[in-house]
């Protein structure tokens, strides 16, 4: 007889059931208004010694804002707890946000990042030329893996990059008697943002639709082409995890009619050192340092950004560059300041703390590393594609190879079922992980899109295969019960009619007081 | 109380699985069923009612008596008692049903506030007819596709979704276009659409999910926003052809213009100038040779939407732009301006526009490429080609 | 060896992966690829360092060549004292390592940024805020987009004193498609006299501006602005509403700015994120190109649920016209700027404010008695600006005494930044070292 009374289970423990047990954090936490107390302070801050300065009416403020008013610890507390209730992708199998390219973000990289902090961005070339030198470095280590001859570290993201290469194009055409040229043409599967910053700039876009392939026609690319083609803005592999063979005589066709070739590589993680941008004929190219370098994604940013450039448009590169010059046998790193330059993409050079890490990761890896990362990220996503397809009711449209992931559809399961793929999306992230529909327009029905970068090992690839097949023979048995997902997260599902009620919603706390809780409407 | 009105056509898509292309007219129903088809309009209607009782227990369903109704929902509704002659029986027989039935059964539920029909496209036609009978008593509907030829955009995709759209369903509605195919024509390999009106079906709610943070919000493209697309781009003194659908409907409201939506209509836009161009019609709903009156000798362009899930362009429900108004359009320096949302080219799967003016020789000439307008500064080359080609008899 | 960031690589997993799938090897996968588009070679990159040791020694010898020093450094960048619980909630691996999860998975991400927009618009007393854009530049640029879409007209008269890197810009941005017009500076550091007419969008004005003058005519200019029905537009920066009216406070339409003194480091320009703030007038809130998140209730009573406030925004505007790409931008930086504003709430706000207003003038007047002070009867808040004989000669000077005395404006301006990090000793030490500069 025991101490601690009847035994009531047995050892061995048995064996794991299939699928995870999984239940995310739920704590049920107040927005941060409500923990208020007047009078209480999370950090003091140190007092003025001489007198105060006397502020005109005109400029000063009356009421105070309506902080909330905590202690340190509860500030803390609060947003441990909302931590908690967030997945990030240290935490998750995150194949399921494909285009995205999630993979692991190497923990030592933040501390290098962190090493930036201080660093003030007007200090003088002497005092950082260690930050120059990593600026330097990177941007002759992108050179090498786009063939472009020159690379501006400067946009804040994937799509400021894009822009930037927009505002290149204009800046080259206009330079060369091109101001007539008005027209920039994408694909349907090109990343959006390449459309969007087109327009953003003031361009008429031509999308070109993919034909029974799945592949952009290439005669309407002929018939696009002509006196007023700026660019073409492309994406290979495109979204869908194809790629493009004919790409060459794309570029040579834009190239044709005076046009400059922009090559959209978000999805270069499965071809790195395999192929390369300007070996293809490209003017330009943008990476995202967040996707394929790995810096972390942070909840939607800061992210970095990358473009490459062929010679022809170093002239009009985000100022300043970072060149490396010598004398008296030393090396030294500058700020220069391209002659026909666009200017200004962002404040200052960059985004360090994240060109820091990019340059820490390809700086652990290598060529044989980084052709390892795109060879194990094709294998994933092969391997993970063979196991979706043998899940009855999804498939993946166009029998062609892919790349480093797959738009796949639900469209049979769906039809059967009536549960959409936003659904049994929130249904999966009931076993722990995400999972992301696409981009409109929904040209594959019912779609989702994964992506299985280097980070994930083989157990990982079965086990959210396993989760969707489970979720869709939930959808066969009992729709109903998919549809009310979820379960096991954070929150129960939510209504969310009243967000598009001008009379309803509430984008602040504010807003929230004022329509419904001070009684006013 | 939420109600449902419910109609099934019990014949549609009989003549489907027994390679009739159809099943419009008691005839074709009947060697449908000689050859020994089966109705499943009447287990596609129960999927979809089984789905909306299941997501809003509390709903009323309304049906007719007889095959239309009762009959073709199986066991899982019971209607009021009867209070019309029970459509259906009209026809006599087996349950085949006539165009007459399906309109009898319409008006009959005009008080509900949704009413389900499952059909195809011939079905769709009658309940347009019913529903411009009623006028603005005719509530909101929505197809369950269940017939052979379902184009229309009165259609959910599947009897499930149709269900759990009917459940959902907060009173916000959209227009829908209804076309239908000649299955005469059809029968015979010729694919033939036609527009015929549209019709008021719920407005289903965007999807809330992938909103992905960090990406994009491209909206898609708009009918709006193609019709500003194509006034921006118009140039006063030449003639707009403007062909019948919602799109170029668009255009004309643009150029605050009342055009008509199964018409061919001419317009010409005013001078520039802030806060809405303004334009003349100057044909409405004209012939073939008023058409061809207009635009001969002038300078002139065509501005034609996508009719139907097929992807006609030309000689479907815009006959009027026959070959001899096309020669005179391109005699004039014309070009041919496509209207179509990205979306709707997307449910082409790659296959190509279609043109059928009636003239192997026009058709071939139009073969190629054509810029299509799918949203304001934004446009795609597309390819077109003859409908003989691509539906080789 | 299996490297430690690819599991897959390891040999024996590699083989029955392309096993179940029926390859022989991944180079079946790559098959599409043209061979005259392959690179036969290895990349040429310098050897991997994979042991993290290695790694760590190499990047320590890169940083050891950056040299630290006092530092007067601002002009769009500031050294604002970070709180230690801002580097620990924004350095959780949940936060830090997720991207853009449904409300349900990521409903953290998604709270705390609807607490940080709703203490945003406690600070600047207005109804809606974005989630964060990529940095005050972009925010500067979006919102007077807005305001031109807003009133349909593309011409904008801007505040003359705005830093150049800024200017550039938003002439990038702007300029190909709305006509940008200047107002003068006034000799006391404000913007000058101006005139507009119904062919303005938008007044756009920043405060405190370029020379650290904080802008009195506010109200003027929002009366000017609306009587020819056009918006105002303030780049306020938020860390000075804590004594500093909000532009709302004086009819501002739209405010906006950068965010990086809430919390955020230098970080050699990397801790930036924008802000765009509107009352709540649909047609306005309509012209938002970015983000707006907002409660919504859940199947369960007394549970927040969060979504997309009018995520189809195209109801009013021609969102067509001059539409803007929404981007990866910024958001742990505004989960932090919210830790921020919880951690000092209006109190410690006002305290700071007060503070720096007051070490600015204590600066002030320490410089004064060695160099000219320009707009000395202005309200500064932690910048001003100094005249010297040589801008290049005096900050060199500086920096062979460990000192960053300052941002050249030009050869002979210098602008000088305090905050509440310096001490009357570090603005002392500033000042016997300018005299002794200039004296030498």
């Amino acid at each position: 007889m025991s101490g601690h009374g009847e035994s009531f289970a047995e050892l061995p423990v048995a064996p794991k059931p299939p699928l995870r047990r999984f239940h995310q954090a739920r704590w049920d936490e107040p927005i941060i208004f409500e923990l208020s107390r007047p009078g209480r302070r999370g950090i003091a801050v140190p007092q003025a010694e001489g007198p105060g300065v006397e502020l005109p009416a005109s400029v000063r403020r009356e009421h105070a804002p309506k902080l909330p008013e905590m202690s340190q610890l509860h500030v803390l507390r609060h947003y441990l707890r909302l931590s908690q209730e967030n997945l990030g992708f240290d935490l998750n199998i995150d194949v399921g946000q494909g285009t995205c390219t999630m993979k692991y973000s190497p923990k030592v990289n933040d501390l290098f990042a962190k090493a930036t902090n201080p660093l003030h961005p007007h200090q003088h070339e002497d005092t950082v030329q260690g930050v120059l030198e990593i600026y330097w470095r990177m941007e002759r280590m992108l050179a090498e893996i786009s063939g472009m001859s020159r690379v501006s570290l400067q946009p804040g993201s994937g799509s400021a990059a894009i822009y930037a290469n927009i505002a290149m194009i204009r800046a080259y055409h206009n330079a060369n008697g091109g101001e007539h040229r008005d027209q920039v043409i994408t694909t349907m599967f090109s990343h959006p943002s390449n459309a969007a910053c087109a327009k953003t700039a003031g361009y008429e876009v031509i999308t070109l639709m993919p034909d029974a392939e799945g592949l952009p026609d290439i005669e309407a690319l002929k018939a696009a082409i002509g006196p007023r083609t700026a660019a073409l803005m492309i994406t290979n592999p495109e979204d869908t995890g194809v790629f493009n063979s004919r790409i060459k005589e794309f570029v040579d066709l834009v190239h044709s009619v005076g046009g400059l070739a922009c090559y959209d590589q978000a999805n270069a993680n499965g071809i790195l050192g395999i192929t390369r941008a300007r070996d293809v004929g490209f003017d330009l190219c943008h990476f995202n340092l967040h996707k394929t370098f790995s810096t972390p994604h942070s909840c939607g940013g800061p992210a970095a950004g990358a473009c490459g450039v062929a010679p022809a448009l170093e002239p009009f590169l985000p100022e300043p560059t970072v060149d490396r010059v010598e004398f008296d046998g030393n090396e030294r790193f500058v700020l220069k300041y391209p002659e026909k330059s666009v200017g200004k993409i962002r404040p200052f050079l960059g985004v360090t703390p994240n060109v820091v890490r990019a340059y820490a990761w390809i700086m652990s890896l290598g060529a044989e590393g980084l052709r390892q990362v795109a060879e194990t990220a094709v294998l994933n996503n092969n391997y993970l594609m063979h196991k979706i397809l043998q899940i009855p009711g999804a498939s993946v449209p166009w029998n062609s190879r892919h790349v480093e992931q797959a738009r796949y559809s639900w469209q049979q399961l769906s039809e059967e079922t009536g549960v959409h793929s936003e659904e049994i999306g929130t249904r999966a992230a009931d076993f722990g992980v995400h999972y992301w529909t696409s981009h409109h327009p929904y040209l594959v029905p019912e779609p989702f899109t994964l992506e299985p970068t280097e980070s994930y090992a083989k157990e990982d690839l079965d086990e959210y295969a396993a989760i969707l097949a489970h979720v869709a023979d939930e959808a066969r048995r009992d729709p109903e019960f998919v549809k009310g997902a979820p379960y096991n997260q954070t929150i129960h599902k939510i209504d969310m009619t009243s967000l598009d009620d001008p009379k309803q919603w509430a984008p602040t706390w504010r807003a929230y007081v004022r329509k419904h809780l001070s009684g006013q409407g | 109380m939420f109600t449902v009105g419910f109609v099934v056509n019990p014949v549609a898509g009989l003549g489907g699985s027994a390679g009739l292309k159809g099943s419009d007219g008691t005839d074709v129903q009947r060697e449908a069923l000689a050859r020994g088809a089966r109705p499943r309009a009447g287990e596609r209607a129960a999927q979809a009612v089984r789905t909306l009782l299941a997501r809003r227990p509390g709903v009323r369903i309304a049906t007719v008596p007889g095959p239309m109704g009762v009959e073709g929902a199986h066991e899982l509704v019971r209607p009021p008692a009867p209070h019309h002659p029970e459509p259906g029986r009209i026809a006599g027989g087996v349950g085949l049903t006539t165009a007459e039935d399906t309109r009898a059964a319409v008006a009959a539920l005009a008080d509900v506030d949704l009413l389900l029909f499952a059909g195809g496209d011939g079905t769709a036609r009658d309940v347009l007819d019913a529903v411009q009978e009623l006028g603005e008593a005719a509530p909101p509907v929505l197809g369950i596709p269940a017939g052979v030829k379902v184009y229309s955009g009165c259609f959910a995709i599947s009897p499930a979704t149709a269900g759990f759209v009917a459940a959902d369903f907060d009173g916000t509605t959209a227009e829908a276009e209804v076309v239908d195919l000649d299955e005469e024509l059809y029968r015979r390999g010729e694919v033939s659409p036609r527009l015929y009106g549209s019709l008021r079906v719920p407005a289903a709610r965007a999807a809330l999910s992938g909103r992905k943070a960090g990406s994009s919000a491209t909206a898609e493209g708009t009918v709006e926003g193609i019709a500003r697309e194509v006034v921006a781009t118009m140039r006063p003194g030449i003639r707009y052809v403007l062909g019948p659908g919602a799109t170029t409907l668009a255009v004309g409201r643009e150029l605050g213009l009342a055009t008509t939506l199964l018409g061919v209509d001419v317009v010409e836009r005013g001078g520039s100038g802030f806060g809405g161009v303004g334009g003349v019609v100057v044909g409405a709903d004209v012939s073939e040779p008023e058409l061809f009156e207009l635009v001969r000798g002038e300078r002139s362009a065509l501005v034609l939407s996508v009719i139907g899930g097929q992807g006609f362009v030309l000689g479907r429900g815009n006959q009027q732009v026959s070959p001899r108004v096309l020669d005179a359009v391109r005699a004039g320096g014309g070009e041919l301006i496509v209207l179509a949302t990205q979306q709707k080219l997307a449910t082409l799967n790659g296959r190509p526009l279609l043109a059928d003016t009636g003239d192997e020789e026009t058709d071939s000439k139009l073969s190629g490429h054509a810029r299509v307008i799918t949203g304001y500064r934004e446009s795609t080359i597309y390819r077109i080609c003859p409908a003989s080609e691509e539906f080789q008899i | 060896m299996t490297h430690p960031y690819i599991p897959n690589t390891e040999p024996g997993v590699r083989a029955e992966m392309l096993a179940a799938v029926g390859a022989r090897s991944v180079e079946e996968f790559y098959a599409d690829i043209p061979a005259e588009l392959r690179l036969n070679r290895p990349l040429d990159l310098p050897a991997p360092l994979v042991a993290e040791q290695d790694l760590v020694r190499h990047m320590e010898g890169l940083f050891a060549k950056n040299v630290a020093g006092l530092s007067f450094l601002g002009h769009g960048s500031y050294a604002h004292y970070v709180p230690a619980v801002c580097d620990e909630v924004n350095s959780r691996s949940e936060f830090l390592t997720a991207y853009a999860g449904e409300p349900y998975e990521d409903h953290g991400r998604f709270q705390a940024l609807f607490e940080y927009v709703s203490m945003m618009g406690e600070l600047l007393e207005m109804d809606v805020v974005n989630v964060p854009t990529y940095d005050g530049y972009q925010a500067s640029g979006t919102a007077i987009r807005m305001a031109c879409r807003y009133t349909g007209r593309p011409k904008v008269l801007l505040s003359g004193a705005i830093a150049a890197e800024k200017l550039s810009k938003l002439r990038d941005f702007l300029s190909h498609d709305i006509e940008m017009v200047f107002a003068p500076v006034a000799a006391n550091g404000e913007i000058g006299e101006v005139e507009i007419d119904d062919t303005f969008g938008a007044i756009y004005l920043e405060t405190p501006n370029v020379y650290g003058v904080v802008e009195t005519r506010g109200k003027e200019l929002a009366d000017l602005a609306h009587a020819n029905g056009a918006l105002l537009v303030v780049s306020a920066d938020p860390i000075s509403l804590g004594v500093l009216a909000p532009p709302a406070a004086y009819g501002a339409d739209i405010a906006c700015g950068d965010i990086q003194p809430l919390g955020m480091h230098p970080g050699y320009g990397g801790g930036h994120a924008g802000y765009i703030a509107t009352q709540d007038h649909e047609p306005l809130v309509a012209e938002f190109p970015s983000r707006l998140f907002g409660i919504a209730p859940t199947k369960v009573p007394g549970e927040y649920g969060f979504g997309d406030v009018y995520y189809d925004r195209t109801s009013f505007a021609h969102r067509e016209e001059g539409k803007e790409w929404v981007g990866t931008a910024a958001a742990l930086w505004g989960i932090t700027a919210g830790v921020y504003l919880a951690l000092m709430g209006p109190e410690g706000m006002k305290e700071l404010g007060e503070t720096v207003l007051s070490r600015t003038r204590y600066a002030m007047d320490a410089l004064g008695r060695h160099v000219t002070v320009r707009h000395r009867d202005a309200v500064h808040f932690r910048e001003f600006a100094i005249e010297v004989p040589s801008s290049g000669a005096l900050l060199d000077g500086l920096r062979d005494k460990g000192i960053f005395g300052g941002v050249a404006l030009d050869d002979r301006t210098v602008l000088v930044c305090v905050t509440e990090c310096h001490s009357t000793d570090d603005i002392d030490r500033l000042a016997a070292a300018v005299k002794e500069v200039l004296g030498a």
